[in-house]
């Protein structure tokens, strides 16, 4: 078996705005919509409902009919430390406990300082839990498969207890043609000091887990923490499911579940106009480029010339004037703008078709600060000439460097 | 000379007729590569752009003696593609095509263990060994035969590095884009051991990026077997970190991901970090004048 820290070392999926831009990003889901799924694969979730008002809490509360824990339902983790998990030992107390939530905004060590809309809680049947285990499956970067983690380290975060006891944590390689099988799931059991039908309830809960995992195009099951009851029952605590983006178009069901209040509004509404790749960043140049690793090295080159860029943006290969346009359209309305840098090496984008969705965004709409315009690549002669005949006044720089420090100067107003 | 492709290469052309293939078999075809063949299912015995179309890469491979494929299959397609390819024992795969979900890339590495096929990709730019052989999507013109080796994880990031190399009158013995996805073909380090065999590859060019651990795992490769200078770049210093990643996922990748324990790493490991993306080509130049 593989250390437990060559997995921590070898995970080899992006955390960063190159993976969400090259590999696809992971959508999330929320708590109750992921244990309805693990619920469909026959795992065990605590009796409950999700309410979108304290009166359905209440009466949720009393359908069940014993203490419950009204949970807030965002899509950061933290909820516990934050407030944004409360019981409830009647339907009354249920009511004023959603009340506290529903509407808020929950602010967790993973949200920032804004916190995330809380408009939905999850009411379910509270746990007397004798222990807090930890289970989740993604796919390893270096062994390219599926594997199956578990510790007997349930409840906390997972990367700390990596650190603090590594010898704790266990995992599992899934060979896909053959899929999860039962030693495995003996070995993990084993491994978490479990015992008796416990062994075999657990086998069946991650063959289960294994078998949403790939029917779903999962990138990520977790449940922390999955826990053994004081009746001796297995329970999925809580659940956490993301999805890769890139297998979204063979599940619809899955699209339809995200929760866009949850998304960054800037995110949000590029990805509506078409750009898939964008992240909001904290500075006051509009930059679009063509390339993931381009985009981030664009950045990079911002800051060493003394500026900042206030987005991330790979405009992506699809050669449409359109989400050019929709790129300006998204600049002109973010009013932390104050320069615009252009930098596009065509290859599978051609530097024509860029050149023509400019000039139809300056047709469209009035842009009120600096453009720095650098093109190369493919199609480039016939960029040019479009960019020159249309008439438009932009910044040409000659290369990478001039680029960027045009567009550091042109926000800082030092340029004409 | 070069690695994995050079005038010998006779490349076939998976998704020949779609518009992504046209137009850059075309582009390739310009820059004197020799495609033999081209494979879309149900556009067998027609001709695109003067070249033979077949249903299958079997008949096609039986027909031209191909080589190597470069494929612009979509991505909901491209992993059967992949597999096709491997079946018949096609020494090297190009995959152009990005999007491919996780989890058929999962089958196709799994399909791939023992097998001949070397992948390189997908969500890459290609191979390009300057003045021999383009299999990608790269500007061809922008490149210079010569001697040093470039890996990439990024498409057009490159471009430019070569275009800073050129313009140096640093010429290229093969340019390989390696991929932006999770689960590439072909690592760091396979290419790497490629450069370090070649005996006309003088040094390599690195552009890595955050994210993974493939960094790290070229570093070692470069402290442990690498006799060639490594000039390196890493970008994503200053991009958020976490953004858009699954808990578990970007916990787990932690601090081993970011742009400063990857520089440290391969720094540690004796390569010459580049400290800005435009000044590749300059560094390149300075550990160049000292062999």
């Amino acid at each position: 078996m593989k250390t437990v820290f060559a997995f921590l070392a070898n995970v080899g999926s992006n955390p960063t705005p190159s993976a969400s831009g090259k590999q696809g990003g992971n959508l999330k889901i929320h708590e109750y919509q992921a244990k309805a799924l693990m619920a469909q694969y026959g795992i065990p979730v605590p009796r409950g409902r999700v309410a979108s008002t304290p009166a359905e809490a209440r009466e949720i509360a009393a359908e069940i009919g014993c203490q419950v824990v009204i949970k807030a339902q965002v899509y950061a983790g933290g909820r516990g430390k934050a407030g944004g998990i409360k019981t409830a030992n009647n339907p009354e107390e249920a009511e004023k406990a959603a009340s506290q939530l529903i509407g808020t905004k929950l602010v967790t060590h993973q949200t920032g300082p804004e916190g995330a809309p809380v408009s939905k809680v999850l009411v379910e049947e509270a746990s007397d839990v004798t222990r807090e285990l930890y289970l989740s499956i993604l796919v390893d970067g270096e062994s390219h498969l599926p594997m199956m983690i578990s510790s007997e380290a349930g409840g906390m975060d997972i990367e700390e207890a990596a650190q603090s006891s590594p010898e704790r944590i266990f995992r599992s390689d899934i060979d896909p043609a053959i899929s999860f099988q039962p030693f495995q799931g003996r070995k993990l059991a084993y491994g978490l000091n479990l015992g008796g039908g416990q062994v075999v309830e657990v086998t069946r809960l991650m063959t289960n887990l294994y078998k949403l995992f790939i029917d779903k195009d999962c990138s990520l099951a977790e449940i922390n923490p999955m826990v053994i009851t004081t009746d001796e029952k297995l329970l999925a605590l809580d659940a956490k499911l993301n999805f890769d983006d890139n297998a979204l178009y063979r599940h619809k069901d899955i699209q339809e579940l995200q929760d866009k209040e949850q998304e960054e509004p800037l995110e949000i509404q590029a990805r509506d106009w078409g750009i898939n790749n964008y992240v909001k960043m904290d500075g006051d140049i509009g930059c679009m480029v063509n390339g993931a690793g381009l985009a981030m090295a664009v950045n990079d080159l911002i800051q060493y010339c003394g500026g900042t860029a206030a987005n991330f943006l790979d405009i992506g290969t699809l050669n449409n004037t359109e989400r050019v346009v929709n790129s300006f359209k998204m600049f002109v309305a973010d009013a932390r703008i104050r320069a615009i840098l252009v930098n596009i090496f065509g290859g599978m984008a051609r530097v024509d078709v860029i050149a023509k969705g400019i000039v139809e965004a300056y047709q469209q709409m009035n842009v009120p600060f600096p453009v720095v315009i650098r093109l190369a690549g493919t199609n480039l002669e016939e960029g040019r000439r479009i960019l020159a005949e249309s008439g438009i006044s932009f910044i040409q720089a000659k290369d990478f460097y001039d680029v960027a420090n045009k567009a550091v100067k042109a926000a800082k107003g030092v340029m004409e | 000379m070069s690695i994995l492709v050079d005038k010998n290469t006779r490349l076939l052309v998976q998704g020949i007729t779609g518009s992504e293939g046209s137009f850059h078999t075309q582009r390739c075809i310009e820059y004197g590569t020799r495609i033999v063949a081209g494979v879309t299912p149900g556009k067998g015995g027609s001709q695109h752009l003067g070249v033979p179309v077949f249903n299958t890469v079997e008949k096609a491979i039986a027909e031209t003696g191909a080589n190597a494929s470069l494929m612009f299959v979509p991505p909901a397609f491209a992993a059967d593609g992949i597999l096709e390819a491997t079946a018949t024992g096609m020494p090297l795969v190009v995959c152009i095509t990005e999007g491919i979900p996780v989890l058929d890339m999962v089958k196709v590495h799994r399909y791939l263990k023992g097998e001949a096929t070397r992948l390189i990709g997908p969500n890459c730019p290609g191979v390009i060994s300057p003045g021999e052989c383009k299999a990608g999507i790269m500007v061809g013109g922008i490149h210079l035969p010569g001697s040093v080796g470039v890996i990439s994880r990024s498409g057009t990031l490159t471009y430019d590095v070569v275009s800073q190399l050129t313009s140096l009158g640093i010429g290229q013995s093969t340019c390989v884009g390696i991929g932006g996805d999770a689960l590439p073909g072909s690592t760091f380090v396979d290419i790497l051991e490629l450069f370090e065999e070649d005996q006309d590859t003088k040094a390599v060019v690195l552009i890595g990026e955050i994210g993974g651990t493939m960094e790290q795992e070229a570093a070692k490769f470069i402290s442990h077997k690498m006799t060639k200078p490594v000039v390196v770049f890493i970008a994503g210093s200053t991009a958020p970190p976490g953004k858009r990643m699954g808990h578990a996922g970007a916990i787990i990748t932690g601090s081993a991901g970011k742009a400063s324990e990857k520089i440290k790493a391969l720094s540690q490991a004796g390569a010459t970090i580049a400290s800005n993306p435009a000044e590749v080509g300059l560094t390149t130049k300075k550990v160049l004048e000292t062999l």
